[in-house]
């Protein structure tokens, strides 16, 4: 029964070189964060397609070795705040499958209560996840705001966040990598050079060759690297997390990767050239660790099996739970918008 | 004992003892530690609390408000100033679509308080005498408040540093230096939600906000000369409104006049009355009627701009008119 699923051209695909320190376990968890991230996508793309899901669906097919192998990098008391690309980095902050089912679906025991969509969700106590907002480069300065609160109070965390190849476009950028710069903030930008903004591509967002190019500017350490590589996005995210812990100010990242798919699930994406896609099929993440895991006999193809297996049967689990749960109440709607006042009035008109 | 204290000295108090009060609450801004800030609100505060509390900052609006929502996040009470509101509008898109809806997104409080100077009178031309309220008094999630006397400013810079939801402070600027009244010694609040009465009377209710406040009260003393009392009601919070004293206000006097120095169309005035055919039709004697400043830009020149505000002798127009009908 498995054996179809994990049908897959491994053999062509070259295990990854990168000097790395991660032991046994990282390996394996990351790999498996990886995993569980396309897998969950599929999933929920299942559910877009039965009509289940409330909105707009958004993959981030051959992406998942920045999301996941940056996130992995933090420590527990850090904060992270994903883009719509990052999923699987909430995964390893802890996020369950269950959760963004439940957000995908507008479920009324959603993280969100129903409230927002897609992995727009955050939990601050907890997990330290800051949830994201749609418009792009707005948590460049919020997390910046998170490092200064936390050096403030006296804490040692690094806050890291996400864009992408078009987010950098934005004024909230610029405005919140220079603040981080001057003050200088334990701040990781990890921006993901995919190819396409939504359906424009990276030479119609700036005039210079990379993201570096342009972050340099801020007096900001850069770092360029494979985005598709886990091992080198885990080594490079390692090296900014240990600068800001330092004191040594922000890093910006680029993580050079593709998009695998449209801006969303409604986008065929025909703007993006056949090629490309091939070219960038070639360097899938997954295949590139799974041949790396068996190469540096971490795992046996049976271990994969078995993962694949597992997963199969949490996912499903996950989406039986979800399916189950009830929409909000609609008056629902009216709540939670102050502290100090639990319902904003009901707007319907009533002669007094 | 008997000093009195200007507009600009209790806010800059409010300030001071919340920062020795808590040590969560810092200030940020362009040019408010080493120089004071542009009007010297922050006179003085380097000196005591150190660059950490006191942060000048970079001359992006977006970065300061996006930080201020990142660090109260992390349990800090921000205070971001603004040189003036008009620039205020540069970080709108964190104002609105971080900061105002974050709780209700996902139940994550912002603590932020927002401030600075607007308003006209001063010469300022188009981006320096701007009254940018009703922006924010329409956007679900913030909270607005807009002092006109000493013991306000102070008592309501505290409440919005207090509060759990994000404030924005409008200070009007023409108030700063020109008013002053003796505060009293121990802490208090002025509670964000609650108008106040400046004057009583009962032929006519004017509610107005702001520097308005001085104009409506001197109109109101001309208009006892010819035997006509008003009533003059502060608002002092536009966001959230106090209809209750709206409502009691009109049912007082019957006639209303609403002032202020924003400019018409999707003024607060429109809101005003609106809450007021809602909730007191049938006390109406008269058409509630409205004045406030034209639908244009504020002109520079001193000529233009007094023809622009809203004026004492406008005011008395109004109330004679509405006392007539």
């Amino acid at each position: 029964m498995a054996k179809t699923k994990t049908k897959r051209s491994t053999k062509a695909t070259a295990p990854l070189t990168t000097r790395t320190s991660l032991d046994a376990k990282g390996h394996r968890e990351i790999y498996r964060y990886m995993l569980l991230t396309r897998r969950l996508e599929e999933k929920l793309g299942n559910l877009y397609r039965q009509g289940k899901v409330v909105g707009g669906l958004y993959r981030s097919l051959g992406q998942e070795a920045t999301a996941v192998a940056s996130a992995y990098a933090l420590g527990p008391d850090d904060f992270l705040a994903p883009m719509i690309r990052n999923l699987g980095s909430m995964l390893v902050r802890g996020v369950q499958p269950v959760e963004m089912m439940r957000q995908y679906m507008a479920k009324g025991d959603g993280p969100t209560l129903g409230k927002d969509l897609n992995n727009h969700f955050g939990d601050v106590a907890g997990r330290h996840l800051i949830a994201p907002i749609s418009v792009l480069g707005s948590l460049v300065p919020v997390m910046a705001g998170i490092a200064l609160g936390g050096r403030m109070r006296g804490d040692s965390i690094v806050a890291l966040t996400y864009l992408g190849d078009g987010g950098i476009s934005t004024g909230e950028f610029h405005e919140g990598m220079n603040f981080a710069a001057v003050n200088k903030l334990a701040l990781v930008l990890v921006a993901e050079n995919n190819g396409f903004a939504y359906s424009t591509p990276t030479a119609n967002q700036m005039a210079v060759d990379s993201l570096v190019d342009r972050a340099a500017g801020y007096g900001v350490a850069c770092e360029q690297v494979d985005g598709n590589d886990a091992l080198a996005v885990y080594e490079a995210s390692c090296r900014a997390v240990e600068r800001g812990r330092a004191g040594e100010g922000p890093t910006f990242i680029e993580a050079i990767t593709f998009r695998m798919k449209g801006h969303a699930e409604h986008d065929d994406q025909r703007y993006v050239p056949k090629e490309l896609l091939e070219k960038w099929a070639a360097k899938d993440p997954l295949d590139r660790f799974r041949a790396t895991l068996l190469d540096r006999k971490i795992l046996t193809s049976e271990d994969f099996e078995a993962m694949e297996v597992e997963m199969r049967a949490e996912l499903d689990a996950a989406q039986d739970l979800a399916e189950q749960s009830p929409p909000a109440p609609p008056e629902r709607a009216l709540e939670g918008v102050y502290y100090d006042t639990p319902r904003a009035r009901d707007p319907r008109p009533r002669i007094l | 004992m008997g000093s009195k204290t200007t507009y600009l000295e209790a806010i800059r108090q409010g300030l001071m003892e919340e920062m020795r009060r808590d040590p969560a609450v810092f200030l940020l801004g362009q040019d408010i530690g080493t120089y004071g800030g542009a009007f010297k609100v922050t006179e003085g505060l380097l000196e005591e609390f150190g660059a950490q509390r006191v942060l000048d900052t970079p001359i992006a609006e977006t970065a300061i408000v996006g930080a201020a929502i990142g660090a109260s996040m992390m349990g800090m009470r921000p205070v971001a100033e603004f040189q003036f509101l008009d620039f205020m509008g540069n970080a709108w898109n964190m104002i609105n679509n971080f900061a105002a809806r974050n709780r209700y997104r996902w139940g994550q409080g912002v603590p932020i308080v927002l401030r600075g100077p607007c308003g006209g009178g001063v010469h300022g031309g188009p981006f320096h005498s701007q009254n940018p309220e009703v922006y924010y008094a329409h956007t679900p999630g913030l909270k607005v408040v807009a002092p006109a006397t000493a013991y306000d400013a102070k008592g309501l810079i505290k409440a919005a540093i207090r509060d759990e939801d994000p404030v924005i402070f409008l200070e009007h600027k023409f108030l700063y230096r020109r008013i002053k009244e003796e505060l009293p010694e121990e802490d208090y609040v002025v509670p964000i939600g609650k108008a106040a009465t400046r004057r009583q009377g009962g032929d006519l209710a004017i509610i107005t906000y702001g520097a308005m406040l001085y104009k409506a009260l001197e109109a109101a003393d001309e208009l006892a000369k010819e035997g006509v009392e008003c009533e003059v009601l502060d608002l002092r919070s536009l966001l959230p409104l106090d209809e209750e004293a709206i409502l009691q206000v009109t049912k007082n006097a019957g006639k209303v006049l609403v002032v202020h120095e924003d400019t018409r169309t999707g003024g607060l005035a429109g809101e005003v009355m609106a809450l007021i055919n809602e909730g007191a039709w049938e006390y109406l004697d008269a058409p509630p009627l409205r004045l406030t400043a034209p639908d244009t830009p504020v002109p520079y020149g001193p000529s233009m701009e007094e023809f622009f505000l809203p004026g004492t002798g406008d005011i008395m127009d109004a109330a004679r008119q509405l006392v007539a009908y």
